[in-house]
């Protein structure tokens, strides 16, 4: 069984096809990246993967459980982390992920705070107030909140944007340690070079649609390209 | 913990910051003062006066000024003539007094020739505002007073066997005022309405007061959780968009009570300053509320209270972020303000068939309404109240939930903001 299998979606804002009928499908332990440009559906996707948006057509399941249908079944193992996402701003780090973790386990939800202050690496900073928290900080809080709960799937808007190089190889390795352990995610990004290095496969969307998949190697191979990039290049022209 | 405790919790937590607790507690240090500074005054008002004498006329008409002074008046000053007023008001002044009175030597031979007499004052008054009048004010009260008792004696003198008292007031009235059907005896319209004034200015007030802060809260609790980019993460979690609702609309209504409260402190002690009558007035005239009556009153301002908080959050979710929640507050205090400045200066069933239908239909009136109502035995008016609201709030709750659960408040309504962009415009 599929942890993601993603068949004819489509979603559609009032005129506006964002997103143009896509089939996908991740398995278990996968990083799956969903590469395009600004504007390319990228986000979309993801909103409606992790139950915010309504599909307009086709059928989105994960771990077999239809979105549309039951999308309250479904937030019990999936995590989502928004590209621009913040944090409550007058509670402290630790207050924070326990105020999730009291979501997914009312009775011993320590533990799974324990874990994503472990995730966090943030020190004694941890019990500072998130407003005092720089930008990278707030990251790898978020990234700790999104993963304490070992979710099935784990969906990632743009990991690492507008992090410095240490903090995005930081949370490039939590990712990774996370998949070894059994977690399937979903990653978005237009750092393909970034995507190349993390993703186990990758699908290219531009303008709605899914225009190749595959495994950054096999797809390196066929266009004869260095990168991921230049293979986004030539697939779109 | 339950997800309805947890959010309940964390809503608290986030809302009692000290920028919101610190403007309501200046309002109320600032409201405190004032009313300390009015309480002062009451107890000026209720202070003897003080004043100078000088009596040239040695005779039973002075001696009725000079004893109603005596007794009612701190008299500083005694001389018995007109040179030695200089003195006089230079002791007045000393002692932070208000006048100098002359009896002048022909006080008594002039009533006797059935003339005017003649007492001199010479005021001495530090400022001119309202409160700076009240000891001059105490003074003349106590001449009116000492001209009443010089009127009997003259009568008495004149005819041992009138009845004075009789002929300087002889028509008393004895009223009986009817209101909605209820017959009050001894009381005009005039003590009725001194006496309902706490249930027609207090409660609407704090209703106004609890909207306007706790709706001002959920409106910028979502625009927050949009601007913070919160939202989206909390609605991924297993929670209900019930819970998520329920719990956003419980703090604020926590929040804001508490708030409420200590801002009521404040207004209670100012307004408590402009209360002059005795308190128990309203009860010996049957004008009170019942346990019974305020357990409604309770019920209605509880169930108004949520009606009120879910429409807030109802436009709550078309904000998009902090700055235009602020402008999302405006119909809400203009809702609160308009039965508050009715119920205040009208009376629900004066007012014309269309003016009740749009009163009627602002959930904020019937809590103001309620204790007036009950007073008067308008159950019905009160009970529709409730059950009006009720509907109201589960209408708006369920609509509420109905946008959680669409695209809604992700993508942002269109609608909402062309409709206010256009009613800006107008």
């Amino acid at each position: 069984m599929s942890t993601v299998e993603v068949k004819n979606f489509v979603k559609k804002y009032k005129e506006t096809e964002a997103v143009k009928g896509i089939n996908f499908s991740i398995e278990e332990g996968e990083i799956f990246g969903l590469i395009g440009p600004n504007g390319a559906g990228k986000t979309t996707a993801l909103r409606t993967l992790a139950t915010l948006l309504q599909v307009t057509e086709g059928s989105v399941k994960i771990l077999n459980i239809d979105i549309q249908k039951n999308p309250e079944d479904v937030r019990k193992f999936i995590s989502y982390l928004p590209e621009d996402a913040g944090a409550y701003k007058n509670l402290s780090g630790r207050q924070y992920l326990q105020f999730i973790a009291n979501f997914f386990s009312e009775v011993k939800p320590k533990p799974l705070v324990e874990k994503g202050v472990q995730i966090a690496n943030l020190g004694n900073r941890i019990d500072d107030k998130i407003d005092t928290y720089s930008k990278g900080m707030k990251r790898r809080l978020l990234i700790g909140r999104a993963l304490m709960i070992q979710p099935k799937l784990a969906i990632l808007d743009e990991p690492t944007s507008g992090l410095d190089v240490r903090n995005a190889q930081e949370i490039r390795s939590i990712i990774k340690t996370n998949a070894s352990m059994g977690t399937t995610f979903l990653i978005s990004s237009h750092n393909m070079l970034e995507v190349e290095f993390l993703c186990d496969r990758i699908a290219l969307i531009a303008e709605g649609l899914i225009v190749e998949e595959g495994k950054p190697k096999d797809l390196k191979e066929k266009y004869n390209a260095e990168n991921i990039e230049e293979v986004f290049m030539k697939v779109v022209s | 913990m339950s997800a309805l405790g947890n959010i309940l919790r964390k809503e608290i937590k986030e809302l009692l910051t000290p920028a919101t607790i610190l403007p309501i507690v200046l309002i109320t240090v600032i409201f405190g003062a004032i009313g300390s500074t009015m309480g002062g005054i009451d107890d000026e008002v209720h202070k003897k006066p003080i004043i100078g004498l000088i009596n040239e006329d040695n005779s039973s008409y002075s001696s009725i000024v000079t004893n109603v002074f005596y007794t009612h008046a701190d008299v500083v000053f005694n001389g018995t003539s007109s040179s030695e007023k200089q003195e006089g008001i230079k002791t007045v002044k000393d002692h932070k007094g208000t006048a100098l009175l002359t009896i002048p030597s022909n006080f008594s031979s002039n009533l006797l020739e059935q003339q005017k007499a003649y007492i001199n004052i010479y005021w001495i008054i530090e400022g001119t505002g309202i409160f700076d009048s009240f000891p001059s004010a105490s003074v003349e009260t106590l001449l009116q007073y000492a001209e009443y008792n010089i009127s009997t004696y003259m009568i008495k003198a004149a005819n041992a066997s009138s009845n004075a008292t009789l002929i300087l007031s002889p028509v008393r009235e004895t009223q009986t005022t009817e209101i909605k059907g209820h017959e009050y005896v001894g009381i005009s319209p005039g003590e009725i309405t001194a006496l309902l004034a706490t249930q027609s200015t207090t409660t609407p007030i704090v209703m106004m007061m609890i909207i306007i802060i706790s709706g001002g809260m959920v409106i910028s609790s979502m625009a927050l959780e949009k601007e913070n980019k919160t939202l989206e993460t909390l609605l991924t979690l297993p929670v209900s968009r019930g819970s998520i609702v329920t719990g956003k609309i419980a703090a604020s209504a926590i929040v804001g009570l508490l708030l409420a409260l200590i801002y009521m402190v404040g207004i209670g002690y100012y307004m408590a300053s402009f209360t002059f009558e005795d308190p128990s007035g309203a009860s010996s005239f049957s004008l009170s509320l019942t346990p019974l009556d305020l357990t409604l009153v309770g019920i209605s301002l509880f169930i108004t209270l949520v009606a009120g908080l879910s429409l807030c959050m109802l436009l709550g979710t078309m904000a998009k972020n902090y700055k235009s929640a602020q402008t999302l507050t405006a119909p809400i205090t203009m809702l609160a303000i308009f039965p508050m400045l009715l119920t205040m200066f009208t009376d629900f069933n004066t007012l014309p068939t269309a003016l009740q239908v749009i009163v009627f239909a602002i959930p904020f009136s019937h809590p103001m309404m309620a204790p007036k109502a009950l007073i008067f035995g308008e159950y019905w008016l009160v009970i529709a109240g409730i059950i009006y609201v009720t509907i109201f709030a589960v209408v708006v709750i369920l609509l509420i939930i109905w946008v959680f659960k669409t695209d809604r408040l992700i993508t942002g309504s269109n609608i909402s903001h062309k409709f206010f962009k256009h009613r800006l415009r107008r």
